[in-house]
């Protein structure tokens, strides 16, 4: 039906306006009916959308709003795209999002900035909706600046906490950098593909008409904006502080959709990367050590939201490293499932942290499993997934993309997969930690929090049931093979169902190795793991802090800044130059003034005197000139 | 011509005469006489271009500024007269004050 893409964009934006502006006035039940209704509505129109596109059999739909702009014989025109690709993140983020605005309703309850909440809870929506509906870059690019808009705002939603308040922009601030990049990369490829439809970019990269050196730099500049927003190296540090926001946030924008904007251009744009073998190599590198460091982090972090932070930058690496080795189809897959159990895992949290409430520190916490039971078991199930656990989601796309690491035709090798896999383990480590820390063993609450656990209402725990379901089943559909038709699954170098299957054996075994070695550990509130810690402080300095890179670019980059923007913008360009010129006009006026005002004295005589110069001096001058 | 001529020179005379007069002395009274004095210079300027020209409109513009020099002189006295009541001298350097 003509004007099904547009009503599905502009259906969050209504909420945004109408909660937005009205919220306040018209109470909690308005703002839920409209805040949670139309997203799920959204949702409905997503799958009939995406019905349509089946009947079709998956000839994308093309629907033009309005011509924009027409310069020359270029036209921008605000058109959105539908195929399978935009069909399968449509259904992501209306689909996970709806259960989310569900989820928040028992969340936020009582909030004083609930109708704010979920304006701008739609809001990002909405722009969610722009960005993978847009068929040209452009469109694209104002959905990308949209998202992190939302994200900002939700991020900072508690705003009076200065230190949530400061997050928020060092979120905003990090993408910006990221977006210089997206910016460039945009203008390379108009400049050489004279088109910023993406589908047309593709069909020109495609024909192999444009040079290798300029799609290698236009796919890495690109894929700078797409390391700002899915939080790689070396611009990941925004995503954990980003846990500042609300936990449904964290959950829908920092884990399940913004986040994996960058797999989707990366996706997107397939036709430009495979061109440029370099700039996917790249990807492949920054994906897997991005992967392994941000692991290796969550090992050892005490902040439950921390976690599952350092957790979704190591799931975006491998999404990434899918992108790197060309598997375009099996990141998205590894998005797909990613969305279910990441969301299911962060509002779980969500909900042990309502419980607690508000206690964050998993040191404090510990045998909540018979406490909050829903929760428990959902929690488990989304853990079992990540880890990669058969038959769960996260096993078949996690598989899929070590496998492609391992075999790729297009830069597949032996130590991508070889850190892949260790990533893998350490993933099944680190989230059996968090789940033994939080959930298992002998209670390490404070007895005041401890008298008050209880389990969500069933707003929050359905949700969880549903995105728990999901995260069982959500592997089973084969969605790299679904999306085969417009992302074609790389040639193997190494084509041998044998070693498939060993690799997929061997992933078991991985997952497997981590939870036993988790089980071990953190039995018994960690005490082994914190003697074995003991052995190796530095180490675990490092972790701690992250690999200070933080304080790395606080040296690197934000002291230098301060200095030059104190020393030559504040005192320079702003107190001397623009400040002084003004103070000395204002100087110069004061002075002159005050020599004026000796020319009025008052006295006769002298005010004589000076006409009889005058005369004198006009009579010269007549004589003179005239 | 030469008639003329004189005359005008007489006229610019008159008109320095009270330029320096109006400058150096420090009494209100006489300064307002030097002020005729210049005035009357200029008058006489006007008389003889009036005759070398033959406009009769300058004879008429004339009384015109003679009624004029008779109406400041009218008021300037009585402000001059005011001046000294309230200040007891005739210096004007007294009444720097009153300068806006």
């Amino acid at each position: 039906m003509e004007g099904m893409l547009t009503f599905l964009v502009l259906l969050p934006l209504a909420g945004f306006l109408l909660n937005g502006l009205l919220g306040r006035r018209l109470g909690t039940g308005f703002v839920n009916g409209v805040g949670v209704g139309l997203p799920f509505l959204a949702f409905g129109i997503a799958l009939w959308a995406w019905r349509t596109l089946e009947a079709g059999d998956g000839a994308p739909i093309v629907e033009t709003v309005f011509t924009w702009a027409v310069i020359g014989e270029y036209s921008f025109e605000i058109a959105f795209y539908l195929d399978r690709l935009s069909a399968v993140m449509a259904l992501i983020v209306t689909g996970v999002g709806a259960l989310i605005h569900l989820y928040s309703v028992g969340y936020m309850k009582g909030d004083e900035g609930y109708a704010r909440y979920f304006a701008y809870l739609n809001l990002f929506l909405f722009f969610m909706l722009l960005l993978v509906l847009g068929r040209s870059l452009l469109v694209l690019f104002v959905g990308w600046e949209g998202v992190g808009l939302a994200s900002y705002l939700l991020i900072g939603f508690w705003f009076q906490d200065v230190a949530k308040a400061r997050a928020g922009r060092k979120a905003f601030i990090t993408n910006r950098v990221g977006d210089a990049g997206f910016l460039l990369g945009m203008f390379l490829v108009f400049t050489f593909a004279g088109t910023l439809e993406m589908d047309r970019i593709n069909e020109v990269f495609a024909a192999g008409v444009v040079p290798v050196g300029v799609a290698t730099a236009a796919g890495i500049l690109l894929f700078i904006g797409a390391t700002g927003k899915s939080a790689q190296i070396p611009l990941h540090v925004w995503l954990p502080d980003a846990m500042a926001g609300p936990t449904p946030v964290s959950a829908l924008i920092h884990a399940a959709t913004m986040v994996t904007a960058g797999v989707y251009l990366v996706a997107r744009l397939s036709g430009v990367y495979l061109e440029a073998p370099a700039a996917s190599a790249l990807i492949a590198v920054i994906g897997v050590l991005t992967a392994f460091l941000a692991a290796t982090i969550a090992l050892v972090q005490t902040d439950i939201k921390k976690v599952l932070a350092y957790s979704t930058i190591s799931q975006l690496g491998f999404m990434f490293l899918a992108l790197g080795v060309g598997a375009y189809g099996v990141a998205v897959f590894h998005l797909f499932t990613h969305a279910f159990f990441k969301a299911a895992l962060f509002l779980g949290a969500g909900s042990v942290i309502h419980a607690l409430n508000g206690e964050q520190d998993i040191r404090l916490m510990g045998g909540l499993a018979r406490r909050i039971p829903w929760t428990f078991g959902t929690f488990a199930i989304a853990t079992a997934a990540i880890a990669g656990l058969p038959p769960l989601a996260g096993f078949f796309s996690k598989d899929e993309i070590l496998w492609f690491a391992l075999a790729s035709g297009e830069g597949g090798s032996l130590s991508l997969w070889a850190l892949g896999s260790l990533t893998a383990l350490l993933t099944a480590l680190y989230m059996f930690r968090l789940l033994w820390l939080v959930f298992l063993g002998r209670s390490r609450m404070e007895p005041d929090t401890e008298r008050h656990v209880h389990e969500s209402p069933v707003t929050m725990t359905g949700v969880l049931v549903v995105l728990a379901a999901f995260s069982v089943i959500g592997g089973w559909f084969g969605l790299s093979h679904y999306l085969e038709p417009l992302l074609p699954l790389p040639a193997l170098r190494l084509d041998s169902a044998l070693l498939h299957w060993a690799q997929i054996g061997f992933a078991v075994v991985l997952a497997l190795l981590g939870l036993i070695g988790a089980a071990w550990l953190y039995r018994d509130g960690g005490k082994p793991a914190d003697q074995l810690w003991q052995r190796f402080r530095r180490l675990h300095r490092v972790l701690d802090g992250k690999y200070f890179v933080d304080e790395l670019y606080d040296r690197l980059l934000q002291r230098p800044w301060r200095w030059v923007s104190d020393r030559v913008f504040l005192r320079l360009g702003d107190r001397l130059l623009i400040d002084g010129s003004l103070h000395g006009l204002a100087a110069l006026a004061r002075w002159s003034a005050v020599a004026f005002t000796r020319v009025q004295s008052g006295s006769l005589h002298w005010y004589a005197w000076m006409t009889l110069f005058g005369l004198v001096a006009v009579l010269i001058w007549v004589w003179r000139y005239v | 011509m030469t008639d003329a001529n004189l005359l005008l020179a007489v006229s610019g005379m008159l008109f320095a005469l009270g330029l320096v007069g109006v400058v150096v002395r420090r009494n209100l009274l006489v300064m307002l006489m030097f002020l005729e004095l210049m005035l009357n210079g200029v008058l006489l300027s006007l008389a003889v271009f009036t005759q070398l020209l033959g406009a009769e409109a300058g004879a008429v513009l004339m009384f015109l500024v003679f009624v004029v020099a008779a109406a400041e002189i009218a008021i300037a006295v009585p402000i001059v007269l005011l001046l000294v009541r309230a200040g007891h001298t005739l210096d004007p350097g007294s009444y720097a004050g009153l300068k806006g």
